[in-house]
């Protein structure tokens, strides 16, 4: 049988729409507040820099920010393709390497807490 | 191959740009994917807010700040509509996906799907609640 890398992507995608479904609604009701001028005191610095700093607030940014952006990565992936774009190799390179780099970049911000 | 086959050999034709307009279920499907371009874009946009809160006070606050306007506020309320879309389209296909079974009975759609909904109302109100919404 051919070698195929594609239970791997759809899982993180699967994974992806799952976590996102959950979390992502609440979360842009959250910093809607905050564009429309009436940030919440849950946003202060303080409050966002404790959570983000303890082991477990860490691991909960990551987990949504890494399975969101490779699911969001990987239907862009196919958005592209259903859209008429069938350059499929360059379009899944750029997707997944956005995604790689939103990852690395958000574990590095939380090392840095 | 194909000429060998038949030799009229029947083409459907698909336009490649313009296929989805063809049926209501095609446009909701791409309704579906469009989405992902806002999912994808707030979260980087969480991601620049968590490097912001990593450089100091100064530099999320001034994030913060940047967040305020007319075109971040319609950002934010097109990422809302197309992420609750995302969330009930997914909450209704994954009793598909994953068809949980009980000796020789399915557990029927309807209480996979709500118990999703139910997770999502906890999760949401757990978040809120978290970022002193109420």
């Amino acid at each position: 049988m051919a070698k195929s890398n594609k239970p791997i992507v759809w899982g993180l995608f699967a994974a992806g729409g799952t976590v996102s479904a959950f979390v992502i609604p609440a979360l842009v009701v959250v910093t809607l507040l905050a564009a429309l001028g009436h940030a919440p005191a849950g946003l202060s610095y303080q409050a966002v820099h404790g959570f983000a700093s303890h082991w477990l607030g860490k691991l909960m940014v990551f987990g949504v920010m890494f399975f969101s952006l490779w699911g969001s990565a990987h239907r862009l992936r196919i958005t592209f393709y259903d859209f008429g774009v069938r350059a499929d190799g360059l379009v899944a390179t750029v997707v997944y390497l956005v995604a790689a780099a939103g990852s690395v970049a958000t574990a590095m911000y939380l090392m840095q807490l | 191959m194909g000429e060998e086959m038949s030799r009229k050999p029947y083409v459907r034709e698909v336009p490649k740009h313009t296929w989805f307009f063809r049926h209501p279920r095609y446009m909701r499907y791409m309704a579906r994917e469009i989405t992902c371009i806002f999912i994808g874009a707030y979260t980087l946009l969480l991601v620049k807010g968590l490097g912001a809160l990593a450089a100091g006070q100064a530099a999320y606050e001034s994030f913060l700040q940047g967040l305020q306007g007319t075109g971040s506020v319609a950002f934010h309320v097109a990422t809302l509509v197309l992420a609750i879309y995302h969330t009930v389209t997914w909450f209704n296909v994954t009793p598909k996906a994953l068809p949980v079974q009980i000796g020789e009975e399915f557990v029927p759609n309807g209480v996979i799907a709500g118990a999703h909904y139910a997770g999502w109302a906890v999760i949401s109100a757990a978040v809120l609640l978290a970022a002193g919404v109420f």
